[in-house]
């Protein structure tokens, strides 16, 4: 690779074509005024060099429509810079309805990854071609930031919080993904790579990468292990509401808030139960801050999210 | 050039550099032009150990796998780099060197309106940098000079508390070197000098006070805040302690994107003046100009989001941060026209400081035309974090602020020193540091493309042929660096004698002898004409 000097990285995502389109106009915007500036600087410099010291130019004051075309003809072009770059990006932002769930935790210094069918990963992330997948992505410590170039997406992952990207590869390969936000030591070393592999490679992998566990019969056992059935019993016999149907739905709390049950709600209960109590339960749920970690919430929750999809046959 | 040196000798007349001798005459004097010469000497020690780690930090990057250190020595590297750079050197320069040097000989005034506050200024910009400067000797720091939250309440084990100290408290130097200038430049103007007839140095040095007196003290607090959870772990910023580490974000780009125009807006100010004395024309569209310091200087705090497109800000609060940060381009972009519209059949010569009057139009240009890349939001995803941003703030802080504060300190050198300096080497200079700047910084915009996150020890092999690029710049601009240095100590023993207008300028700096009598002024000028009057003959001053 060294004799090479490469200009462009690799568009191999359904998004990287048009955000290097504007890319390109940008750069040509660039490029354009700056040639004016320097052109136009060039010929007044030599056109008008002092030829005596005794020269005393006439005064100029200024010239009000020139002042408005240079400010008038910017601001037109920055107006459509802004709409192109905004509607792109919400464009870009909006993951497609059916996307394949991973699951990210970044730690000092290394990315762990895991897809529902339960494959875990460290610093790889196979993905099939074609396929919309969805990042939720959470971090252990402090902030990093996940960064896929040859994709052009980039996202914050924050420690307390799910953020969550989206992509969708089109070319098979393999790529890198960075940290891209300072994290320590060994920032530079939080890097690995994306391996786009076509939907029957992906299957095959998936099988053979088996832990043997979903990521909801991880949290299935996870559930019982930590004691979560002895209160939260499906049929709402039990001293803490039954978490049948739970996600997604609207939940009032004692405090007179009204919330959707999203994965960060989720995982606000398993770590503060105290602060976002459902309604008519009483304050007896013990916190699981620094008992379960990142992964194993993820886990939970993906268990939790089951619980809503099969319509009360629940494996409590 | 023709220069006449009106004067007999410098050393025959008293003036502000042998009224008096000796140590103490320096560290007790309330001259603002002695003191405008402390900043000098300090930031310039700044600046040179802010240079050092660049330098380190470039040479280690010649391999992928680092050639120089290891991954953590690397990373104090660039926040010792960064801190000192900004805090101590970019910050201060053209205001506290320049800006206390002419304000007041702008004016046609004796001092500033606080003498004794301006050299407790000095004494507090020293105390904070002796703090930064034992944090590094001690250790060092590793947070980069974001401090990004919660890496440096909770997790870095280096001298944040110490650093955060120097750089809290080098803040009330700025704020009160900022109040000096404003109730100076509000009191103390000569009869005639209406606001209308200031030189545009001026205006960009009072918007820039202002920006210091509001932007200030929140990043104090906000360094006061980190302090408190670091020290009493009071949950702030950690999420772990019930905080938000967005919340330090929001609070520190509230002050260091203003911060940015407080750097860039003094050499605005300082090309104003440049352009006008050496194309010998009256600037073009002044009101233009003056109007579009104070529209950034407001604008300037409106636009911190755009820091935080990628960090989880709401989408929604992205829209008007991308907005208002295009916004903020247009004056910019209004300034850069008028400067060139100045030389329009005017009578233009090619001396030191011109040339670096026109490689800041040329650099700045190109750093702000970079930043539209980055204020849009699309574009803004792939390049936040990597090359690209290095590359574009240093397009605008060095091949900006640090062009015109050099072409400034040129501009002005024959006024403060009295003596003139070998022209020959000056271009030279100014052409090595121009074409050092290109080669070590237009790499990183590539690099930057190509996906080269900020902040690498070590990064992937691909991306070295254009690490060694801007390595070998790197080298040239620091060379670069020195030859001003060796020619301007030189110059103040041997250099020949100035003469109180060398460059037949407009202003009253250039009506006084050189060096000036502390006094500034024999008596209190009378101003009767506008600022760059430049179609007049100059008088000669005494």
């Amino acid at each position: 690779m060294w004799p090479r000097l490469p200009f462009q990285p690799e568009q191999a995502s359904s998004v990287a074509k048009g955000v290097d389109h504007l890319y390109f106009f940008l750069t040509f915007i660039t490029l354009f005024f700056t040639a004016i500036i320097f052109l136009t600087i060039f010929y007044f410099a030599v056109k008008y060099r002092r030829r005596s010291d005794e020269e005393r130019p006439a005064e100029i004051a200024g010239s009000v429509p020139l002042e408005l075309a240079w400010t008038l003809i910017p601001t037109l072009l920055t107006v459509v810079i802004f709409i192109w770059g905004s509607s792109l990006y919400f464009r870009n932002a909006r993951p497609p309805r059916a996307s394949t769930e991973i699951f990210v935790v970044g730690k000092q210094w290394m990315w762990h990854l895991q897809h529902s069918e339960g494959a875990r990963e460290i610093n790889e992330l196979h993905v099939p071609v074609g396929v919309p997948i969805q990042l939720t992505m959470t971090s252990e410590d402090v902030i990093h930031d996940f960064y896929i170039p040859a994709f052009r997406i980039k996202k914050d992952v924050l420690p307390g919080r799910y953020s969550s990207i989206w992509f969708q590869a089109t070319k098979i390969g393999a790529y890198h993904f960075f940290c891209a936000q300072y994290c320590g030591a060994e920032h530079s070393g939080m890097i690995g790579w994306v391996y786009v592999m076509s939907p029957a490679d992906y299957a095959q992998w998936l099988s053979g990468g088996r832990s043997g566990e979903t990521m909801e019969e991880t949290g299935a056992r996870l559930f019982t292990q930590l004691g979560c059935t002895t209160c939260h019993i499906s049929d709402g016999t039990g001293r803490g509401p039954s978490l049948l149907g739970l996600y997604g739905k609207p939940v009032r709390l004692e405090d007179g808030r009204t919330l959707t049950a999203d994965e960060a709600y989720i995982r606000g209960c398993i770590l503060t139960p105290f602060k976002q109590r459902i309604t008519g339960y009483p304050p007896i749920m013990p916190t699981f801050q620094g008992q379960v970690s990142e992964e194993q919430i993820l886990q939970l929750i993906a268990y939790i999210k089951s619980l809503h999809v099969e319509e009360g046959k629940a494996k409590q | 050039m023709s220069r006449t040196p009106a004067e007999p000798t410098i050393e025959s007349r008293v003036h502000y550099l042998n009224v008096d001798y000796g140590v103490k005459s320096w560290l007790l004097t309330t001259d603002h032009k002695r003191i405008a010469l402390l900043y000098l000497a300090s930031i310039t020690f700044m600046f040179f150990v802010g240079g050092a780690a660049a330098v380190l930090m470039r040479l280690h990057l010649v391999e992928p796998q680092g050639a120089l250190v290891q991954p953590e020595t690397y990373n104090k590297l660039f926040t010792m780099h960064g801190v000192v750079m900004i805090f101590f050197f970019l910050i201060p320069a053209i205001p506290a060197v320049l800006g206390n040097f002419l304000v007041p000989m702008m004016i046609g005034a004796r001092d500033l309106a606080f003498p004794r506050l301006n050299l407790l200024s000095w004494y507090i910009y020293v105390v904070g940098a002796l703090f930064t400067l034992l944090a590094l000797l001690t250790g060092g720091v590793d947070t980069g000079w974001t401090f990004y939250t919660p890496y440096s309440s909770t997790y870095s084990h280096s001298n944040v508390i110490l650093v955060g100290l120097g750089v809290f408290i080098t803040g009330f130097s700025s704020i009160l070197t900022g109040l000096n200038f404003i109730v100076t430049i509000h009191k103390m103007r000569a009869p005639g000098l209406t606001w209308f007839r200031m030189p545009l140095f001026l205006w960009s040095t009072y918007a820039t006070s202002v920006i210091i007196l509001l932007g200030t003290p929140v990043v104090a607090i906000t360094i006061l805040l980190l302090a408190l959870e670091r020290l009493l772990h009071v949950g702030i910023f950690d999420p772990k302690l019930g905080g938000d580490p967005l919340l330090f974000q929001h609070l520190f780009w509230f002050y260091s994107h203003p911060a940015v125009y407080i750097m860039i807006l003094p050499a605005m100010g300082v090309m104003s003046e440049l352009i006008t004395c050496f194309s010998r024309k009256r600037i073009f569209g002044y009101s233009a100009i003056g109007f579009s310091s104070m529209a950034i200087a407001a604008l300037s705090f409106l636009v911190w989001g755009h820091h935080m497109f990628v960090t989880g800000q709401s989408v929604y609060a992205g829209l008007i941060f991308s907005a208002l940060s295009f916004l903020v381009a247009i004056p910019s972009a209004i300034k850069v026209f008028n400067w060139t519209a100045t030389l329009y059949k005017g009578s233009i010569s090619y001396d030191a400081p011109m040339l670096y009057a026109l490689g800041f139009i040329g650099l700045f240009t190109m750093g702000g035309l970079t930043g539209l890349f980055l204020a849009s939001l699309a574009t803004d995803v792939h390049l936040n974090g990597t090359y690209f941003i290095v590359a574009h703030f240093h397009y605008i802080m060095v091949g900006g602020t640090i062009m015109a504060y050099l072409g400034g300190l040129h501009f002005w050198w024959p006024k403060i020193s009295g003596r003139l300096y070998p022209d020959g080497w000056a271009r030279f200079a100014a052409l090595v540091i121009f074409v050092g700047f290109n080669l070590t910084f237009f790499p990183q915009f590539m690099l930057g493309y190509l996906g080269m996150p900020r902040r690498y020890a070590v990064y992937p092999p691909e991306f070295q042929v254009l690490n060694v690029m801007s390595s070998a710049g790197a080298s040239i601009l620091g060379v670069g660096y020195l030859i001003p240095l060796i020619y301007f100590i030189w110059s103040l023993r041997y250099g020949p004698p100035a003469g109180p207008n060398p460059w037949k300028a407009k202003g009253l700096e250039w009506t006084t002898p050189s060096p000036p009598p502390t006094e500034n002024f024999e008596e209190t000028p009378v101003v009767t004409e506008e600022a760059y009057a430049y179609s007049t003959k100059e008088k000669q001053g005494g």
